[in-house]
């Protein structure tokens, strides 16, 4: 964006026409059909003068002359009127309707086409973008495009009048049809200035309302912090500025709406006493007729009205041009993630994982990891361990390939994971992430993610995650509405849940990054066993991928990869790394002196005895 | 919707405020709408006035001024011509100015209206804020309140005026001709009738919609918010399905609310035409059939009224787009009051209240109940002294109702009976700003706001400086691991304090927990398995931030328990056994010595 001002509010306008007409383009029907709806409104508001003038020539003048009136004729006055305003009242709803539906086809078939890209673009992207602002793009950028097709049929409908008034004006007198059409590079001009001191207050303004949303929702997530401490005042005072700072660029951007509106509609009045003040002396000199000085002030003050659809028409295209180009951006963004052709690799036992050279980076030359190589043996079970930020998630995200490794690369039972098609992978493995992510739906919902999976099956997940006892005691069971909406379950809980969607899909590759740490040791413990022994709604043979700071945890894994920096730095088993590594040893002793199990050996308990229930709504 | 709601915690809707009660309690809460509205309503009167004078001055002085029956009156046209250029100026600037000043009442109107609807959310009891999602929250503070904006600018004023014009015209229609002007009202009759039938349907209907925006928007969030599980899942179909259902289903809601406010529109065109033919058939009809009661009528009575008739039926139309408009408005309007409406029920006894003294606090449990509205009982007869500076943990199992003594503390809710008493004060007595003051919380979770480290510290006490915080990092240990952070204190912690790991979160509510320097510590342990370094680090902090303090830690772990001055431990909601550590677990057969037996099998494996 480095245009100039000047260059930019021309920009606009022309953009603003193009955005419209992808909506025309996509939308041609309705769009006829209410610019037809608009037609019809103006013809018919006309032949409403019409009929009054018919009435009074045919009936009202003739009645009170003769003193009486036959029945035929008042029928047909009533006729004449009532049908004007039925048709016309077809014609209102034909183009409001019609604007709406259009309108509203737009938002979804944009609201479509950038969640798509939502769910297609890599996850690298998703990164790189902050989710209020992807949340943004979806709902109120796509408004805003969309702003424009509401008044679009009125002010296309009143061109038509005005294309007419002005043929009519030309054949009236020339010279006063050129002077009265002064009035229209008038308007421009008037418009022009208008988007030249509105467009930046207006772009502010937005930018002032996300902000302040962004404050609203960041402390009302702190509430509880806020609350304890007494910092609502404070708080109320960081809102309160940014409100008022947005009050103050709406007032401004107020005030030159309220100049703006006066001056559109005063133009055409202006332009009528400039067209009288030159019509006066070309009568008098001769050069045209009294009558067609009335034509043509006449027509301009009908166009007047129509002038001014067109002025709000141009109002909206700021804020249009600005969504538009905020929801393309989204559109138009490349980068899908390229998928092969082989199915899953069959088999009903673990895989066999190999880990061969990878290396990924997330920034250039910030290696996140490098060189990492092992392999998993079928039904084995390793786990990775290492201090915060050593690539541990970076490898799981691989795993799972939501990113793909700038070297090197992973095999399952031989197939490199590239080389998959489309959703053969989640055949094969399942990833439960560290922050459970619950969906807007029920227990069943969340387990199965739509799954043709009986009940039992989700019982039997359910119970080797340990979440059977908490889902029994929700009020309805597994149809219990989950989500920010639905019962709040604490962190563990939620991680339980979200295992159990794992479970619940008999993965030959489990990925468990830091899945558990919510859970209590205990809990933990009896969920591990399950994974690792096997029980009814679990395959023993699972090939098993640990994420883990537990000590208890790591002890049940067959091998331990010891991640630093991006690099295994140790391999083995964990007696054999405790015995032959002094930073393996300080790293997973260090929590052993401070782990102890908890007092909690049971379920959480829904009622909110955790002081965060509800607190946790990513 | 939660099962956690219950009619005594839940966050008023707003949705049975009527629409005039709505204006009426808005304008209540933000003062500034009625300011100067004489002035504003005295330069509507001429700026609608122009409206209609403006084409009557440019219609005379072309019909006779220049079309005049001896050819144009050119000193006639001047006059004219320069009346209505005064006209048109005056107009204007009458109407810039009607504008601008509604634009400034409003907007100050609606800041103060967001700003106070803002600090009554925060002024709720955590109970009521945790039965909204925090989206919807937001919006009742943000686009609900930019809805009413719009109606406040172009609607209430143009619709007192409308109202005006209306009673004006059917005056002046009474003046020429009282039995046609009841022609007019039976003609508008239907309309008028219908339009309360209308405005409910609206107000259902754009109910709908604003529930359909709602779970269009969760489902939206679900491909940002849960990228990495739709994609690790490969339900990238299912989930677009239902994405596509909720877009699907917030169109219809919003072409259903349309399809009412266009109908509902379009009426008043068809009243118009009935007028109209009603005036000129009546009209004739009594004129030539003179009636002793209707002798006045001639034509030129006929005539002007069809011209009156434009008159009432302008003002009619804009009052009806205004009433359709204002739904959406109003119920925009409603939520954010409704916010106002949900009792703050933990009353702040403000400048009456007591202050606490400063130094290490005695706290006392007196006959302390709870439970929560329409639930069971979660405490009962809690009875509980805890001496100055003493460091007590309290275990019991989940379910135990150990959580609730920290709120209690906190007074983050009220006993239901009894009272907690902090150096012999009911907190209810205590001054809000005493009590956070002395008593600073440590949740399980600390949440931080995306700013720097320091910023965020100095949460705790906000005139502290750099190197004060520096100070108090020392203190605890910390400052060692301050300067392994990029920019030190100085390093931003991202969103919800996102870019620092959990246990770097939980050492920066340390910080600033040592900051506040309370003389009661409540902290709620952390059950989170963090990096084990981290975890030893941790540990060493809470010891020195507990040291001179009176301190309850409500103990998820053993050894806080062991290491405590007194154990009291909570069973289904009593207190069933306190003492220190080896005394308690010597009580064979107790609940404490249980809880110890299955921490000691859990060391085995």
């Amino acid at each position: 964006m480095s245009e100039s001002g000047a260059t930019t509010r021309a920009a606009t306008t022309l953009e603003g026409f193009r955005v419209i007409w992808v909506a025309i383009k996509r939308e041609p029907w309705v769009f006829t059909l209410s610019t037809v709806g608009s037609l019809l409104f103006g013809a018919l508001t006309v032949a409403d003068a019409w009929v009054l003038g018919w009435s009074t020539q045919h009936v009202v003048l003739p009645a009170f002359d003769d003193g009486e009136v036959g029945a035929g004729m008042l029928v047909a006055v009533l006729a004449l009127f009532l049908g004007v305003a039925l048709l016309r009242a077809v014609g209102i709803v034909a183009r409001r309707l019609g604007a709406g539906i259009m309108q509203y086809r737009m938002q979804a078939h944009s609201r479509r086409a950038v969640t798509r890209q939502y769910l297609s673009l890599p996850m690298e992207w998703h990164q790189r973008h902050p989710t209020g602002e992807l949340l943004s793009n979806a709902n109120s950028d796509v408004e805003a495009a969309w702003g424009p097709i509401a008044p679009l049929p009125m002010a296309v409908g009143t061109v038509a009048m005005m294309v007419i008034a002005v043929v009519q004006m030309f054949v009236a007198d020339l010279v006063l049809a050129v002077v009265g059409l002064l009035v229209f590079p008038a308007v421009i001009v008037a418009n022009l200035a208008y988007q030249r001191l509105a467009s930046p207050l207006m772009t502010r303004a937005q930018e002032l309302r996300a902000e302040v949303s962004e404050i609203a929702h960041e402390s009302f997530d702190g509430a509880m912090v806020v609350k304890t401490l007494g910092r609502e005042g404070e708080e109320t005072d960081r809102f309160a500025a940014k409100a008022r700072e947005l009050r103050d660029v709406n007032i401004r951007a107020g005030r030159i709406r309220a100049a703006f509106d006066p001056t559109l509609a005063a133009l055409p009045n202006v332009g009528v006493l400039v067209v009288l003040a030159v019509g006066v002396s070309r009568v008098l000199s001769g050069a045209t007729v009294a009558g067609d000085v009335v034509t043509v002030a006449y027509l301009l003050t009908i166009v007047s009205f129509p002038i001014r659809s067109i002025g709000w028409l141009l109002g909206e295209f700021p804020r249009s041009v600005v969504g538009f180009r905020r929801v393309s951006r989204v559109i138009e963004a490349t980068g899908e993630i390229p998928y092969g052709a082989t199915p899953a690799p069959a088999g009903s036992r673990g895989v066999r994982l190999e880990v061969d050279h990878l290396a990924y980076s997330y920034v250039p030359g910030q290696r996140l990891l490098d060189d990492v190589e092992f392999t998993v043996e079928p039904g084995r079970t390793v786990a990775i361990v290492g201090a915060t930020a050593s690539g541990k998630s970076t490898l799981t995200a691989l795993l799972a390939r939501l990113v793909d490794p700038d070297r090197g690369r992973i095999l399952v039972d031989g197939v490199d994971l590239r080389d998959l098609d489309r959703g053969q992978l989640a055949e094969v493995g399942a990833l439960v992430p560290q922050t459970a992510f619950l969906f807007d739906d029920d227990v069943r919902g969340n387990v199965t993610l739509g799954a043709a999976v009986s009940d039992e099956q989700v019982w039997a997940a359910l119970r080797a995650a340990q979440a059977d006892g908490f889902v029994a005691a929700l009020p309805h069971g597994l149809d219990t509405k989950l989500g920010e909406r639905g019962t709040s379950l604490s962190g563990g809980q939620r991680q339980r849940i979200s295992l159990a969607r794992a479970l619940v899909r008999r993965p030959r590759l489990l990925v468990l990054d830091d899945a558990t740490s919510a859970v209590d040791p205990e809990v933990e413990a009896r969920i591990l066993a399950a994974l690792r022994e096997g029980q009814e709604g679990v395959d023993a043979g699972a090939t098993l991928v640990v994420v883990a700071y537990r000590k208890a945890t790591i002890a049940l894994a067959d091998e331990v990869v010891h991640l630093q920096d991006g690099r295994v730095v140790d391999r083995g088993t964990h007696a054999e790394l405790l015995a032959r590594s002094a930073s393996y040893a300080r790293l997973v002793n260090a929590y052993e002196h401070g782990e102890h199990p908890p007092t909690d050996p049971g379920e959480r308990d829904p009622e909110g005895d955790d002081l965060m229930a509800g607190e946790v709504s990513r | 919707m939660t099962t956690l709601a219950d009619p005594g915690t839940v966050m008023d809707s707003g949705d049975d405020i009527a629409a005039l009660d709505t204006i009426r309690r808005g304008i209540a809460v933000s003062p500034e709408l009625t300011e100067g509205i004489r002035g504003t309503l005295a330069l509507a009167v001429v700026a609608s006035l122009g409206q209609v004078i403006v084409p009557i001055v440019v219609q005379q002085t072309l019909d006779r001024g220049l079309n005049g029956p001896g050819g144009p009156d050119v000193s006639f046209t001047v006059l004219m011509g320069v009346g209505a250029a005064v006209a048109i100026a005056v107009t204007s600037l009458a109407s810039y100015f009607m504008t601008s000043r509604l634009f400034t009442t409003s907007e100050r109107g609606l800041a103060t209206l967001r700003i106070k609807a803002f600090r009554h959310v925060h002024d709720l009891p955590l109970l009521t804020q945790n039965t909204e999602r925090r989206g919807a929250l937001v919006s009742r503070v943000t686009s609900d309140v930019d809805q009413v904006s719009q109606f406040l600018v172009f609607g209430g004023l143009f619709f007192i005026i409308s109202a005006g014009q209306v009673l004006i015209a059917t005056i002046v229609m009474v003046v020429y001709s009282w039995q046609l002007a009841i022609v007019v009202w039976v003609a508008f009759a239907p309309l008028f009738l219908s339009l309360r039938y209308f405005q409910r349907k609206l107000s259902a209907a754009y109910g709908v919609v604003r529930r359909q925006m709602g779970a269009m928007l969760a489902a939206v969030s679900e491909p940002v918010v849960g990228a990495a599980v739709v994609r690790s899942y490969a339900v990238e179909d299912r989930t677009q399905a239902r994405i596509d259902d909720a877009i699907e289903q917030f169109k219809s809601a919003s072409t259903t609310a349309q399809k009412y406010t266009v109908v509902s529109f379009s009426l008043g065109g068809i009243s118009a035409g009935l007028a109209n033919a009603g005036v000129i058939i009546i009209g004739v009809w009594l004129g030539t059939h003179h009636g002793s009661w209707a002798s006045d009528i001639s034509a030129g009575t006929v005539l002007a009224f069809a011209f009156l008739v434009t008159l009432f039926v302008g003002p009619v139309q804009m009052g009806t787009q205004i009433l359709t408009d204002a739904q959406n408005a109003i119920a925009g309007w409603r939520r954010v009051i409704g916010i106002l409406e949900t009792p703050a029920d933990l009353v702040d006894p403000g400048a009456d209240g007591e202050v606490l003294p400063r130094g290490p606090i005695d706290v006392r449990f007196d006959h302390v109940s709870f439970s929560y509205p329409g639930g069971p009982p979660v405490l009962h007869d809690i009875d509980l002294g805890i001496d100055s500076g003493r460091r007590v943990a309290v275990v019991g199992e989940t379910g135990s109702g150990k959580s609730t003594v920290a709120k209690l503390l906190t007074r983050l809710m009220d006993p239901t009976h009894g009272a907690v008493l902090l150096d012999g004060v009911d907190v209810r007595r205590i001054a809000q700003a005493s009590l956070r003051r002395s008593v600073v919380l440590v949740p399980q979770e600390g949440f931080l706001f995306d700013d720097t480290i320091a910023a965020n510290v100095r949460y705790g006490r906000l005139d502290a400086t750099d190197d004060e915080i520096r100070a108090s990092a020392a203190e605890l240990g910390l400052g060692d691991w301050l300067a392994t952070l990029p920019a030190g204190l100085e390093t931003r912690v991202g969103q919800r304090g996102e870019s620092l790991s959990a246990g770097e979160r939980q050492l920066v509510a340390l910080l600033r927990a040592h900051l506040a320097d309370p003389d009661l510590l409540v902290l709620d342990e952390a059950t989170s398995a963090v990096d084990p370094q981290l975890e030893m680090r941790i540990g060493r902090a809470l010891e020195r931030l507990m040291t001179g303090r009176t301190s309850v830690t409500i103990a998820h772990r053993m050894s806080t328990a062991e290491s405590a001055d007194e154990v009291v431990v909570v069973d289904r909601g009593r207190v069933v056994q306190r003492g220190p550590h080896a005394e308690l677990v010597a009580q064979t057969d107790s609940v404490y010595a249980g809880l110890h037996a299955s921490w000691v099998a859990q060391q085995g494996t």
